[in-house]
């Protein structure tokens, strides 16, 4: 079925009921000419590109739980391509470009919105280090504008801009940044894959790849074995331990991020802002919580929670920026397990095991990249070679020493 | 979480840095090849379940700790000074 505004209405005099399923949701067959492991952001999204733009239908995607489950569902649903190293600078810009489009691409209401995403800064050494990233985004033809104190004032009034400790001095506007309704992400390319032949076959999980003279050849399922021509991860934080299974040591450690959401309030921010003092940074959804989020637990971890430490230094780092937020409750927070890779730069490559590859490294900032990232690994499996946009994301990048380092901190994953 | 320090008994992690996996120890001399030091530098098991990892006491006692610890559940089984186990590890090496 196709969403447009007559569907809308039609329904509206129906009583809603002839709306179908938006997916089918498909039982294994015995194989496929590609598998994709992991049913969030990336996994659809390549799946929809490999049927889209290169005619490759015949493709199951493999989620051991449901779609939606794991990262996709949990983020803080920002995107931005405010980057500055080579590498990066063309591929974030290439996902903005994406997001632009996605809805008329896809034919859904992922709810889009450039509402600007606003990082701060609180010194004269931060500023020039935000003047030098802002250039270097602009020399690439990306938006990006310096502002001064009274600019933010302007359009986030109520913020503590003469704090003591970290007084406000101005920011780095990103117009086009903004957020993207994660879950209508999932679905709406889950749909898009599903409508172009893909198989989503959820409750599934890979415990094994097989091989064969040094190909993969398929993989045991909980729902039994499937053949496969092609296998390429998408699993986020559970990279490492699919690896495993091929006898692969990645560049990865699994860490744990928390996000909040207040109590539901009248709209008061209408932009994303990021404290550049600590780690906080805050949006409000549409249903009218506020999104907030910091810095990862910092330890290896695969439990889904956080703890209590980080959970402070959150709040702690919200109330040096807007002290109002003292007033609001905290209706939940959850946790996602992040995939930190060495460099805090992704992996898209081809392995050296001939028919898998692999899509890791996202870190806590692989939501806004989903579109590129499908467009890039679907290139990557079906040509068998990288897309120039995702030739610098390679594994062996740690071996030569090219590794792209956004924030020069070495290999630390907690430190990224 | 709370890391029960030899030292300075129960704390909350919020007092602790974390460093990351206990097991790589670093290549010397002539057995310091790129691909050694690849292993060393970059490459983690990363496993989901019991993980031996280096803690920093740094609001406390300033001892580094190996802490072991279960990834999936944040578990701790074993908590001891960090000088005590590389101690033990030189002990093997020089073993004839
Ligand atoms: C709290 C939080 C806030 C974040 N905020 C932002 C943000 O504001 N902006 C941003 O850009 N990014 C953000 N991120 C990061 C972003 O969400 C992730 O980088 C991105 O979603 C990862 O890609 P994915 O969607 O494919 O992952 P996932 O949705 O995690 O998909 C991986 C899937 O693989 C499945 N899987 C694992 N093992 C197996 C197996 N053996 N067999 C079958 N399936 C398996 C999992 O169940 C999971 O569904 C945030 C993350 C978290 C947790
Ligand atoms: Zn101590």
């Amino acid at each position: 079925m196709r969403y447009s505004l007559l569907s809308v209405l039609q329904q509206a005099f129906k009583g809603q009921r002839d709306w179908t399923p938006q997916w089918r949701d498909a039982a294994p067959k015995a194989s496929y000419d590609v598998i994709i492991v992991g049913g969030g952001g990336h996994g659809l999204a390549t799946a929809y590109y490999l049927a889209e733009q290169h005619g490759i239908r015949n493709v199951a995607v493999l989620e051991r739980s449901h779609v939606g489950s794991g990262n996709i569902g949990r983020n803080t649903t920002i995107v931005r391509s405010n980057y500055l190293l080579p590498g990066n600078v063309p591929f974030y810009e290439k996902s903005m470009q994406l997001w632009e489009r996605l809805e008329q691409d896809i034919n859904y209401n992922a709810m889009v919105s450039q509402r600007g995403v606003l990082n701060l800064y609180h010194t004269d050494g931060q500023r020039d280090a935000y003047a030098r990233r802002g250039n270097g985004m602009r020399i690439n033809g990306i938006d990006a504008e310096l502002l001064d104190q009274d600019q933010v004032r302007a359009m986030v009034p109520f913020l503590d801009f003469d704090n003591a400790r970290f007084p406000i001095q101005g920011g780095l506007l990103q117009r086009r940044g903004g957020t993207v309704r994660h879950d209508a992400v999932a679905w709406g390319y889950a749909r898009a894959a599903s409508d172009r032949g893909v198989d989503i076959i959820q409750n599934c999980a890979v415990t094994g790849i097989r091989r064969e003279n040094g190909r993969v050849v398929g993989v045991d399922t909980t729902r039994g074995y499937i053949g496969a021509k092609k296998v390429g991860l998408a699993v986020a934080g559970a990279s490492s331990q699919l690896a495993a299974m091929v006898d692969m040591r990645l560049p990865i450690e699994s860490h744990v991020l928390t996000a909040f959401v207040s109590e539901g309030l009248k709209p008061l921010i209408d932009t994303v802002v990021t404290f550049g003092a600590g780690h906080f940074y805050v949006s409000q959804s549409d249903k009218g919580g506020l999104v907030f989020g910091g810095d990862i637990d910092g330890y290896n971890s695969y439990a889904s929670r956080g703890n209590l430490a980080t959970i402070e230094d959150v709040m702690e780092g919200g109330m040096a920026l807007w002290p109002g937020l003292g007033r609001l409750r905290v209706l939940r927070h959850w946790g996602g397990v992040m995939d930190m890779s060495m460099d805090g730069s992704p992996i898209i490559d081809k392995t050296h095991i001939e028919g898998l590859y692999l899509n890791a490294g996202w870190c806590y900032g692989g939501f806004k990249a989903t579109p590129a990232s499908g467009f890039c690994f679907a290139h990557t499996i079906a040509n068998d070679a990288p897309h120039a946009l995702n030739a610098a994301f390679r594994l062996d990048r740690f071996a030569t020493g090219a590794v792209i380092d956004e924030k020069g901190v070495g290999a630390q994953p907690n430190l990224h | 979480m709370r890391i029960d320090c030899p030292c300075c008994g129960l704390r909350d992690n919020g007092e602790f840095t974390y460093l990351g996996d206990a097991s790589p120890a670093r290549p010397d001399g002539m057995d310091a090849s790129p691909a050694a030091m690849l292993d060393y530098v970059y490459r983690r098991d990363n496993p989901a379940g019991p993980h031996r990892e280096l803690w920093y006491h740094g609001a406390g006692c300033r001892s580094w700790l190996v802490v072991t610890r279960d990834t999936r559940t944040h578990d701790i089984a074993e908590v001891a000074f960090a000088r005590d186990a590389a101690r033990a590890r030189d002990a093997e090496k020089a073993v004839p």
